[in-house]
């Protein structure tokens, strides 16, 4: 394998360098503590919930007594503990913490046991007695759309007259095409420990990407002001968008236990149970048309996302808008119509997924140019190429002038670099003589918008002091999950003050410390927080300059600050000296930041303006092999080239590029959710629901970054979001699978579905005659 | 009178532990009652890896250590045994290899599955074995990783392990081989009372007698399984017998005719003598479950729980393998196939045990074939599993044993198809169509989350079509993805 992280920066302190995760070291010596590794608090209870067996009806009756009486409980809740309002839902007030009347879910809680241990807990919540008049459930999209139910109105971005360009156009294509969902499988299951403190008080440590929002889910349950409740999230084990709204009823409960019996309180759920009670991934059923010339250049395209939403709201808003403002991915559909219905099902509500509903919409982009390509007989990457976003070909169906392409260039790159062309040649000879084995191969281009499409969610704080003796802390808004973020804010300080990284601490993202933070989501987490603590440290280091400059004959202006040193008047003084003058002279040595991501100017309601700063643009070519007999298939080579403006730290982005279209192949291909008829979640372990393992991982896997000249946007020190792009790389295995399977009668259209399971894959074998 | 507690090393240092609940896991004494909390709970049912730790036993004079998910190992199953965590690794603030590399290769994101991995491969590091990216793989087939993409790990170990182990483990062995040595007392272990009790009988006699006098306690030899109906079914097992300690119940005997496995014998240590049967079973056994699993889990175990979707049991019916059975001094022999009646019951009376398989090799003249179809390669249960012996003379088949999992109830013969098949010639394709239809009135297959029931039936016809073809000369170069025969007939 050959990575090659871009050349490191030679001119500065910490900013570009490839340094380890900060975490790294303790993460093997497993010295890193999540929450539940913690030293338990004196008196801990543990709190396990009950889980509705039905997926819809009306409880009848909630007979609790037998959970009561088992060994070790302590307190059985329901939602007549609650003192303030049952609900723990991001914004829409439809998710109750326990469900009271109306079953709508498999796995909805019902209760929660409060006890002396974890294992008593959980016994005693199988010991409840439900009885729920049982209606028959919407468990799939199509069930939903027969139901007509929603759970948002239905949206549209329109442009010229699509449908009539189409009905009258001599090229034509359409399609239905089904995506599956996807469960986060973060390592670390969902846990929250609360600690009641004196008077009204709650600390609440959660795994969650939004410390905000459950300190505000638990105050307005607890019926408490949100300066009486703290919540602190030092990492998480893996988030993915799954803790982004999902960690809040947990939190939740656990708060509430604390406040029932007044003693700290821990709930850890319990693998099969997460995957149950969380939301995940929305799937999709797509219909779509379109018109092309006869070169396969787009001239309309009419396409309905429907997405399984289950039964609220939760983030659904933002993930579908964000499916829609991504189902161009990288072309121009010169007239357009985008229409997303949102479905609702009886089934867990769907959540956040990295990549928030785009990589559904680049799904079906690249599954269009796919079947224009078998269609017209041509070489799919050309028809792509040839409806790339261009010079007056480059207004989104959304209205968004994209301004920063790159696209031409960087796809240009890896066609080289992957030796595209020629590997393809010999596939279509490979493929000529193989009789059971078929190969394909593919190139997709990604585009992906950067910012949340929630205006006001752009924007974040940071806290930053620096001691006498010269370190340094840090304090910000986002959260940690595995990406790094912690590392690269440290980074922008160090630098910032011209020190070694090891001078800074970065500590626990809590809320009294930032307050009314945004979630870390939308791959903005260094965009947002790098800028803040950058703003932070810009005023420290301006008074210590200011100090500095006086104490040491120079000028404020040219005070430099480099290698642990300050600059000034020609003399080279220690950092931690000019840090000490500061206190000495009563100049304070703490400062908040603050950042608001600028030109975002979305206006939702007329569907106008700009969601975006900027956009992330990366490609991927990948090699498939197929057995034709079984369905099974192998990624044997994937080149990646992606695009991170100016990298903080090219290690960390290369470990987001490949983790990520790792994560998004197994969503494409051996991840697949089953319900039942009864809307029970079937695929709820790990032994049922398969994510990649390392021999899942191309054999021949080669990655690398973008020799990018920065980023166009002022965004920190000109570096690219990273975090959800890469995930969209993985269409290029979901393409070449589509080609392998073409190979077999060419011109005809294989129908294949996601994820392109070895059982999909032989469907769409047999389909192809 | 047997011996009342549990005596183990714990990362080199002696420890006896009297209190042991029957259902105690390995990973809730670490966690919950050592507060050694660098192992990890993921998923609590053996298959996310966070939980590895690795265990040591003595074998042929030697240490082995091998990768174990605590969450689903047994307390009691430790005992004779050195248990090394992820919290024992580094010393005096310096990294053990494995973790410097790690470190260096970026080879940790969210961290949470990182201490499992940082122990399955330091598992292969005291393995002796200088591996290629496929072992690397294979080693960590149980670990799985959301974060990274595995690519940084899996060169991560190729540059940390070159065969050759020179840290603190590897300095005191020859201390940590004479304390497991003196702690072979030879002695039974009965913890508890009659109600309640974990026993870990030393012979394979006093095994057998144990199980004839409680037919009601649960026999365990891995606990692959049966971790499982105590962590996600919480069931209480109040009576557990534990064969691991049984000298002599994992022996592995290899003649001219065929191999004696021993009921105790894990897939890592039968993988040689069965891979050295025919090379897909080598592939089939590799895929089985994780490192983490086939270091735990018993060839006897797969048959006695009856499961229909078992990757041995088609194997072995399809070789013809005999099974045997004890109870108290007496045995019994049956075909394996006879032993599966139906979903959920099995041949084996109250208080019998199985005890071995014997495995006839293959004649000249026969040819086999194993397929292992599931949603992931590694590390998952089948779908549909199958396994062809053809007997091939002048071009005629004149036998065929065909056993599947995944299609009833029951790992089970294709009678008719098998019937079909005799006196076809292997290399005229069309006269292989009534064989390959016949399958569709062997076997009526379930949906459920693995496959539909047309996939399962389709697959199986067309897995009939593909060994067929292989056996008719094809390589498997040109009709298998992925183990190809050729390949790893090479590699041995």
């Amino acid at each position: 394998m050959n990575v090659k992280p871009q050349q490191l920066k030679a001119d500065t302190m910490a900013v570009g360098k490839a340094l380890a995760h900060d975490s790294a070291e303790r993460h093997v010596q497993g010295t890193a503590p999540y929450i539940d590794d913690l030293r338990e608090p004196e008196g801990l209870l543990h709190v396990a919930p009950g889980l509705s067996p039905a997926a819809r009806g009306i409880l009848r009756s909630l007979d609790l007594s037998a959970v009561r009486a088992a060994p070790g409980v302590v307190a059985v809740l329901t939602a007549a503990d609650i003192p303030g309002v049952n609900d723990c839902s991001p914004a829409m007030g439809d998710d109750p913490i326990f469900a009271v009347k109306e079953i709508e879910f498999h796995g909805q809680v019902l209760f929660a046991v409060v006890a002396r241990t974890r294992d008593q807990a959980r016994r005693a919540a199988r010991l409840a007695k439900v009885e729920i008049s049982e209606k028959k459930p919407a468990v799939s999209v199509d069930d939903g759309l027969k139901s007509g139910k929603t759970v948002l109105d239905p949206y549209e971005f329109r442009r010229g007259e699509a449908e009539a360009a189409i009905s009258s156009a001599p090229h034509k294509v359409s399609g239905a095409l089904r995506i599956g969902g996807q469960e986060h499988f973060y390592l670390e299951g969902q846990i929250s420990m609360a600690l009641p403190g004196e008077g009204s008080e709650m600390k609440v440590m959660c795994s969650t990407q939004h410390p905000s929002e459950v300190q505000h889910l638990v105050a307005r349950m607890l019926a408490r002001p949100e300066a009486m409740i703290v919540c602190e999230c030092r990492r998480m084990g893996g988030g993915f968008g799954g803790k982004e709204s999902q960690a809040g009823q947990w939190a939740c409960l656990a708060a509430l236990a604390a406040h029932v019996t007044g003693q700290p309180c821990k709930i850890r759920l319990d693998r099969d149970d997460d995957m149950v009670a969380t939301g995940k991934r929305h799937d999709f059923a797509v219909e779509w048309q379109a018109a092309h010339d006869e070169k396969g250049v787009l001239e309309a395209v009419d396409v309905t996302f429907n997405s399984r939403c289950g039964y609220s709201a939760d983030l659904s808003l933002g993930v579908n808008d964000r499916t829609m403002f991504h189902a161009d991915n990288s072309y121009f559909y010169p007239q357009v119509r985008i229409r997303s219905n949102r479905v609702k099902t009886n089934t867990v509500s769907n959540t956040a997924f990295r990549g928030f509903g785009g990589p559904q919409g680049m799904v079906f982009a690249e599954r269009m140019m796919d079947e224009i390509a078998v269609k017209l007989g041509a070489d799919p990457l050309e028809i792509r190429k040839r409806n790339f976003y261009a010079k007056g070909r480059d207004v989104t169906p959304y209205g968004m002038t994209v301004e920063d392409n790159i696209l031409k260039q960087l796809v240009g790159e890896l066609e080289r670099s992957s030796d595209y062309r020629a590997r393809r040649k010999e596939i279509a000879r490979f493929n000529a003589t193989s009789r059971y084995l078929k190969k394909g191969i593919a190139l997709n281009p990604v585009k992906f918008g950067i910012a949340f499409t929630l205006k006001h969610l752009n924007q974040a704080g940071a806290l930053v002091h620096v001691y006498t003796d010269g370190s340094i802390q840090v304090n910000h808004g986002g959260t940690e999950m595995g990406q790094g973020l912690y590392l690269k804010v440290a980074q922008v300080v160090a630098e910032e003050f011209g020190v070694d990284i090891s001078r800074v601490r970065i500590t626990a993202t809590v809320t009294d410390k930032v307050p009314n933070t945004t979630p870390t989501a939308a791959s903005s987490g260094a965009d947002l927080n790098g800028m803040a603590a950058k703003k932070a440290a810009e005023t420290i280091r301006q008074r210590m300059a200011e100090v500095a400059a006086k104490f040491w004959q120079g000028k404020a202006g040219e005070v430099r600050f480099s290698q642990g040193m300050v600059i000034v008047g020609g003399r080279e003084v220690p950092f931690a000296e000019v840090a000490k003058k500061c206190f000495l002279e009563r100049v304070q040595l703490s400062a908040t930041g603050y950042y608001a991501t600028p030109k975002i100017t979305w206006d939702r309601e007329t569907a106008s303006g700009n969601p975006f700063l900027y956009f992330a643009y990366g490609a991927s070519c990948s090699e498939v092999l197929i057995d034709t007999l079984t369905g099974e298939n192998r990624v044997t080579r994937a080149d990646i080239l992606h695009d991170v403006g100016s990298s903080l730290n090219p290690a960390l982005d290369i470990g987001q590029v490949e983790g990520g279209f790792v994560q998004g192949v197994g969503w494409l291909t051996t991840e697949e959710l089953v319900f039942d008829e009864k809307g029970r979640l079937r695929t709820h372990a790990p032994s049922t629901y398969k994510i990649p393992t390392a021999f899942d991982v191309p054999e021949d896997f080669r990655v690398k970054l973008w020799e990018s000249k920065g980023n166009r946007a002022s965004t920190i020190y000109r570096s690219k979001a990273v975090g959800e792009p890469p995930v969209m790389l993985a269409t290029s295995v979901f393409s070449a699978i589509f080609h392998a399977i073409a190979s077999i009668n060419p011109g005809k259209v294989p129908q294949l579905d996601a994820p392109a399971t070895a059982e999909a894959v032989l469907k769409a074998v047999e389909g192809m005659g | 009178m047997p011996r009342a507690k549990l005596v183990f090393m714990r990362n080199g240092k002696r420890v006896e532990e009297t209190e042991v609940s029957p259902n105690e896991t390995l990973l809730d004494y670490l966690r919950l009652r050592e507060r050694s909390c660098g192992t990890k709970e993921g998923c609590n049912e053996g298959d996310c890896g966070a939980c590895t730790v690795a265990v040591g036993s003595m074998r042929k004079g030697r240490m082995v250590y091998e990768p174990v998910n605590a969450c689903i190992r047994l307390l009691a199953q430790i005992d004779g045994c050195d248990v090394i965590t992820v919290d024992d690794l580094a010393s005096e603030g310096e990294l053990h290899p494995v973790q410097k590399a790690m470190v260096e290769q970026h080879g940790s994101q969210c961290g949470f599955c990182t201490p499992g991995i940082v122990m399955s491969l330091f598992t292969l590091y005291h393995s002796g074995q200088k591996p290629d990216r496929q072992r690397v793989n294979d080693w960590l087939a149980g670990n799985l990783c959301r974060c990274t993409g595995y690519r940084p790990i899996a060169d991560a170990a190729l540059l940390a392990i070159d065969g050759n182990a020179d840290d603190a483990l590897a300095t005191r062995s020859a201390g940590t081989l004479k304390a497991l040595k003196a702690m072979q007392d030879g002695e039974d272990i009965f913890i508890g009372n009659t109600d309640r009790f974990v026993a870990a009988p030393a012979s394979i006699e006093a095994l057998a007698k144990l199980v004839a006098k409680h037919p009601d306690a649960t026999i365990v030899s891995g606990a692959t399984d049966v971790g499982l109906w105590i962590t996600k079914q919480l069931r209480e097992l109040p009576r557990i017998i534990l064969t691991g300690r049984a000298a002599g119940f994992d022996a592995i005997t290899s003649s001219k005719s065929g191999l004696r496995v021993g009921a105790g014998a894990t897939y890592a240590q039968a993988f040689d003598a069965l891979a050295g049967i025919d090379p897909d079973i080598g592939e089939v056994v590799r895929r089985i479950g994780s490192k983490q699993v086939r270091a735990s889990g018993t060839i006897g175990g797969n048959i006695a729980n009856g499961s229909p979707i078992g990757d041995m049991p088609p194997m072995l019916i399809a070789l013809g393998a005999q099974l045997e059975l004890m109870k108290g001094k007496k045995t019994r022999v049956m075909a394996l196939e006879d032993f599966f009646i139906d979903y959920g019951k099995q041949n084996r009376q109250a208080g019998e045990l199985v005890s071995a398989v014997e495995i006839p090799r293959l004649a000249r003249n026969q040819h086999f074939r194993a397929y292992k179809i599931s949603k992931r390669f590694d590390q998952d249960i089948s779908a549909v599993m199958a396994a062809f012996r053809i007997t091939v003379e002048k071009g005629k088949m004149t036998e065929a044993r065909i056993a599947f999992g995944g299609m009833a109830g029951t790992p089970k013969r294709a009678s008719n198809a098998e019937a079909a098949l005799v006196g076809v010639s292997i290399a005229n394709e069309a006269d292989w169509e009534t064989a390959i239809a016949a399958l569709a009135d062997d076997f009526t297959p379930l949906t459920d989350m693995r496959a539909s029931a047309g996939y399962r039936m389709r697959v199986a016809q067309n897995l009939l079509r593909k060994a067929l073809t292989e056996i008719a000369g094809k390589a498997s170069d040109e009709t298998r993805v992925a183990g190809r025969r050729e390949r790893l007939e090479a590699a041995q």
